[in-house]
């Protein structure tokens, strides 16, 4: 567990400096991918709910802090994005093959409209018409992003082992 | 008899002791979900209402100390494959742009020419006349150069983060201009390594400009097209602008809107001109000399005399 918190820890920090650097100002089609979301979806859905919104408190402060943002706003959101990908990993998505493609589909819709909402709560201005007009191509994006990083979060987090046997007994 | 199953269809019913603790494992899973949700709302919170030298503005310049090597680092690692990439996407337009580019230099020698005859003129003039000018660019200003180590994290906020902090001087409201010296925008949060710039693209930016060969002022601000073109707004219909006018900035204030920018920093050229019937002003659309998708450093301009403050 904690050689698993440890790995998670550092593959975050990655992602967070390699999302803010690089990524961030690659831009084709108009949108760019969000490596933080798709290394919190595989990482929730090989460990949970529980794991996934602790994986997400932490990579939204590292962001927050990176670019400088209003801190919490990017925790916020990635916590419930691990919580609910972790559940739907759980429980419909489990052992399913198209789970990451559909749990990272979903949760980009949602977080770019949480993220608007936030941000205009805030009193923020943001442009809505932008975001809008983004997220057809971070869709794409995030979903040819999806396969390679679910990969590697899965060879790093082995998957925890399968129910062990039951014992049944019979008199 | 003891046997192993697995899979078996036979539907038993859960014994207490299983129940209790599927119960227990959700009620911590909700626990856990719910503290750091109100965490992440407490943090929001205090964040948004302390002052910029609070405790969770501390935190986050520590933690982006911290992250500061790194990004640096990846930076500088991903710039030549960046470059490659923006090297690639500008062949599309190269030949047009080219052509454009060989009118417009033939143009520019011309007026180089007559313009540093009336700058030698102007020179004179403001020495007979004892004229007190106020702070210009460069040359009021110190300039520090900054590496973009950040890009906004979505595609509805125009913000990048620098590696020039406090330490180095900066301060909010710097202007920030790119590597040929055109308005970039400005620093609006300061941590001790790096800061944060809001990009004259953002939808809270405006500057006030003028358009140079008619010397008429108005408001640049970003348009509501889809790529990054501005408008200058609040130029009334009596004044002349033409198609092809440079505009900078003008160094004072427009109505209640104090300029933070010091005079004649090149934004970018009239691109079209309309007038309406309904509309008070012109409708003018202009096109930014900086590629914004494509900083990789920039300058940060610190007056040298200290902010300018208004009366």
């Amino acid at each position: 567990m904690i050689a698993d918190v440890l790995k998670t820890g550092v593959a975050f920090f990655a992602a967070v400096v390699v999302q803010v650097t690089i990524v961030s100002s690659v831009a084709p089609g108009g949108g760019t991918a969000d490596l933080v979301l798709v290394t919190l979806a595989a990482v929730a859905l090989l460990r949970g709910a529980v794991f996934g919104a602790i994986a997400g408190f932490y990579a939204g402060f590292l962001l927050d802090a990176a670019n400088l943002e209003t801190l919490g706003v990017s925790s916020l959101l990635l916590t419930l994005a691990g919580y609910w990908i972790g559940r739907y990993g759980e429980t419909t998505g489990r052992d399913r093959a198209h789970a990451p493609l559909v749990s990272i589909a979903v949760v980009t819709v949602l977080y770019v409209f949480g993220a608007l909402a936030l941000h205009g709560m805030l009193g923020e201005s943001v442009s809505v018409q932008g975001g809008l007009r983004a997220l057809p191509a971070q869709i794409l994006l995030n979903l040819l992003l999806t396969v390679p990083v679910y990969a590697l979060v899965r060879r790093l987090l082995a998957p925890a082992g399968r129910v062990p046997l039951q014992e049944v007994e019979f008199s | 008899m003891r046997l192993a199953a697995l899979g078996s269809t036979v539907q038993r019913a859960a014994s207490p002791a299983y129940q209790s603790s599927r119960a227990a494992g959700a009620l911590r899973r909700r626990l856990v979900a719910a503290v750091l949700v109100v965490v992440s709302l407490a943090m929001l919170t205090v964040y948004f209402r302390e002052a910029d030298n609070g405790p969770m503005h501390g935190v986050q310049g520590a933690v982006a100390s911290v992250l500061h090597p790194f990004q640096v680092g990846a930076e500088r690692i991903a710039r030549p494959f960046r470059d490659a990439y923006g090297w690639t996407a500008g062949l599309v337009h190269a030949r047009s742009e080219n052509e454009q580019l060989r009118d417009e230099l033939q143009l520019l020698r011309q007026q180089a020419i007559q313009n540093s005859t009336a700058a030698q003129e102007n020179v004179e003039l403001r020495q007979a006349l004892h004229y007190l000018a106020g702070p210009t660019f460069p040359r009021d200003y110190e300039t520090i150069g900054a590496s973009v180590i950040s890009h906004a994290p979505n595609e509805f906020e125009q913000t990048l983060v620098i590696s020039a902090g406090g330490r180095d001087g900066v301060t909010v409201g710097d202007p920030v201009v790119s590597s040929k010296a055109y308005l970039v925008g400005q620093v609006t949060k300061v941590a001790p390594r790096s800061s944060k710039v809001t990009l004259l693209t953002d939808e809270d930016s405006a500057v006030t400009a003028l358009a140079v060969a008619t010397s008429t002022i108005g408001l640049i601000r970003r348009g509501e097209g889809p790529e990054s073109s501005f408008v200058l707004d609040r130029v009334p219909k009596d004044k002349i602008v033409r198609r092809g006018d440079t505009v900078v900035t003008a160094g004072r204030r427009f109505g209640r809107l104090p300029s933070m920018f010091p005079r004649d920093i090149a934004i970018g050229r009239v691109k079209d001109v309309n007038q309406s019937d309904i509309d008070n002003f012109q409708q003018i659309q202009v096109d930014p000399f900086v590629d914004f998708s494509s900083l990789n450093s920039v300058w940060v301009a610190i007056p040298k005399g200290g902010t300018p403050r208004l009366p």
